[in-house]
């Protein structure tokens, strides 16, 4: 595919490009126009802010991270557990799709108010809530439908082999179910990330990315709150990678899709 | 109607003992009940394959080939009537792992190796990492596929992905073989090399084998029975003794043998007794 390095060079080279004149029409518009900082901020003003408040940054991402991680790893264990379930047991199959589907039409952070009522206002626990429950919706109805999913031919086969519940499982169901569980945790990442943050506009600790961007706002500091904004973008992007990394360890055998 | 089927199976072209039967199918009807009522895919069909014998079912698509193929190898079970394999019940004889299968899709694990996929059923029986990699280097190369033990399916091309299904159906070194449209979906050129190596196969393992095909000549190029069906209801037509020599003496030149020619016909024949004639079938 894009072995050649002519080829490479140009599916980093033309985003990057792309980037690049969109920043710097950015600047002239702001500049030319002279806009004020509220209706948007200049590029370089943003990358000053940044810059500058680097450690602030890092730090509000550092803990809106600590909840999206944490959110997604409770969300991803509850899910996987509760899809095997769910496959093995029509009962709890069909009694949990009404709540599943539910819950994916729903935006889940609009629970997150009723969630800082109920735990306290003072800790994390609403926030890593909201994300579990968002990375949940994907992870669950991807994992289920993968378990689900095994070819007629091969499903014969373990009969033929005479194979046990768990051998047929590990041999075809697990790996048959892979791809299917990657594309849900890879909307659900960055679900996690999208999800704790946004719950931090609805009250919580006074720490994370969206406390700072309200914050920053209030004060009229719009070039920081598009820093933390910026500080965001890396966060999302960093988590997204990560999966992708992952996915690519856990699918190193299986053929592209 | 069916025709009954002939008392004694014509012996077995390789050293097995005569008198050994490898499938046994007695009166066996199956009917499929669905909402738009009932289908009877077989009915009262007899068939008996004797150890190392070479038996080809041939008839229209919707004759109940592949419902008897499955009915042998336990995948499904009769509405009515019995299956023995080696004298035990079809359940107790896929239990013992006493046959292979292919069918015309290869069905392999596309994340798994060539190799482990042809490891897989002796992985699932106990076969040790040692024992199992001794056996995929002599199917290998019995397939022809030396040098792709590595790769995983999606790196094939159609005709060795089948080829590596065939090296796995014979992994146990089954007594008996059963073989669904295995080169259905190939070209012409591969299907005429493979058929060939089949023979070869079949003369070193002196395995029996329960072969489906739509194909005439196919049918009568590798067996030395063909069972002509006919559908609606599926019914046993007309049993062909074919004779064209022990497996191991048939070369690509009997092709063009006359008494190939003659048998196609008789075959051919025997299809178009059967309404509506040649409907679904490959006459060439
Ligand atoms: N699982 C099934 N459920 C219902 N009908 C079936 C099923 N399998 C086969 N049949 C029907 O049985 C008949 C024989 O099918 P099949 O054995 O697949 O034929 P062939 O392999 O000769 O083309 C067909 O009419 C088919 O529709
Ligand atoms: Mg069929």
């Amino acid at each position: 595919m894009t072995a050649t390095w002519s080829g490479r060079l140009r599916l980093i080279l033309a985003p990057v490009l792309l980037g690049v004149v969109l920043i710097a029409f950015w600047q002239w518009m702001v500049v030319h126009f002279d806009l004020a900082p509220y209706v948007v901020p200049s590029p370089s003003a943003i990358w000053a802010q940044f810059t500058e408040n680097l450690s602030r940054i890092a730090t509000a991402s550092g803990a809106t991270a600590t909840n999206a991680w944490w959110g997604l790893v409770i969300g991803v264990v509850l899910a996987v557990g509760w899809a095997a379930l769910a496959s093995s047991l029509r009962v709890i199959r069909e009694a949990s799709a009404p709540v599943v589907t539910a819950a994916s039409v729903i935006p889940i952070v609009a629970l997150a108010p009723v969630l800082y009522a109920m735990f306290g206002q003072s800790v994390q626990t609403a926030r890593v809530m909201v994300a579990a429950l968002a990375v949940f919706v994907p992870v669950y109805i991807n994992t289920l439908r993968g378990l689900q999913t095994v070819a007629p031919i091969h499903r014969d086969l373990m009969r033929v082999y005479a194979a046990s519940g768990w051998q047929a499982t590990r041999t075809v169901t697990l790996p048959g179910a892979l791809p299917f569980f990657f594309t849900g945790l890879g909307i659900a990442s960055s679900l996690s990330v999208i999800s704790a943050l946004v719950a931090e506009y609805f009250g919580g600790p006074v720490d994370g990315l969206g406390h700072a961007i309200t914050s920053a706002v209030s004060s009229s500091r719009y070039a920081l709150a598009w820093a933390y904004v910026l500080g965001a973008v890396v966060t999302g992007v960093v988590f997204y990678a990560a999966t992708i990394i992952v996915e690519r360890i856990g699918l190193r055998n299986h053929p592209e899709a | 109607m069916s025709t009954p089927n002939e008392s004694t199976p014509v012996p077995a072209p390789t050293s097995t003992s005569g008198a050994a039967i490898a499938v046994e199918v007695t009166g066996v009807g199956r009917v499929f009940g669905g909402r738009s009522g009932a289908v009877t895919a077989l009915d009262n069909v007899d068939l008996t394959v004797a150890a190392g014998e070479f038996v080809s079912l041939i008839g229209p698509s919707g004759c109940g080939k592949s419902t008897l193929m499955r009915l042998i190898a336990d995948l499904d079970q009769p509405t009515s009537g019995t299956v023995t394999v080696f004298g035990k019940p079809a359940s107790v004889a896929r239990e013992n792992h006493d046959y292979g299968i292919a069918f015309q899709q290869a069905g392999l694990l596309p994340w798994r190796t060539v190799q482990a996929n042809i490891e897989l059923p002796l992985e699932l029986h106990g076969t040790g990492r040692a024992g199992r990699a001794e056996r995929a280097r002599e199917l290998l190369a019995l397939v022809g596929l030396s040098d792709f033990g590595g790769h995983l399916p999606s790196q094939l091309s159609g005709g060795m992905q089948q080829r590596v299904a065939i090296a796995r159906s014979l992994a146990e070194s089954p007594s008996l073989l059963l073989m669904d449209e295995p080169f259905g979906a190939l070209d012409e050129m591969t299907r005429e090399r493979l058929q060939t190596e089949l023979l070869r196969i079949r003369a070193e393992t002196g395995a029996a084998v329960v072969f489906v095909t739509h194909s005439i000549p196919e049918a009568v190029y590798l067996s030395d029975r063909v069972v002509v069906m006919s559908p609606r209801p599926g019914r046993v037509q007309q049993i062909l003794t074919i004779g064209l020599g022990a497996a191991g003496d048939r070369g690509e030149g009997i092709r063009e043998d006359v008494q190939f020619f003659d048998q196609v016909g008789a075959v051919r024949e025997a299809l178009h007794g059967i309404a509506p004639a040649g409907r679904g079938m490959d006459l060439r």
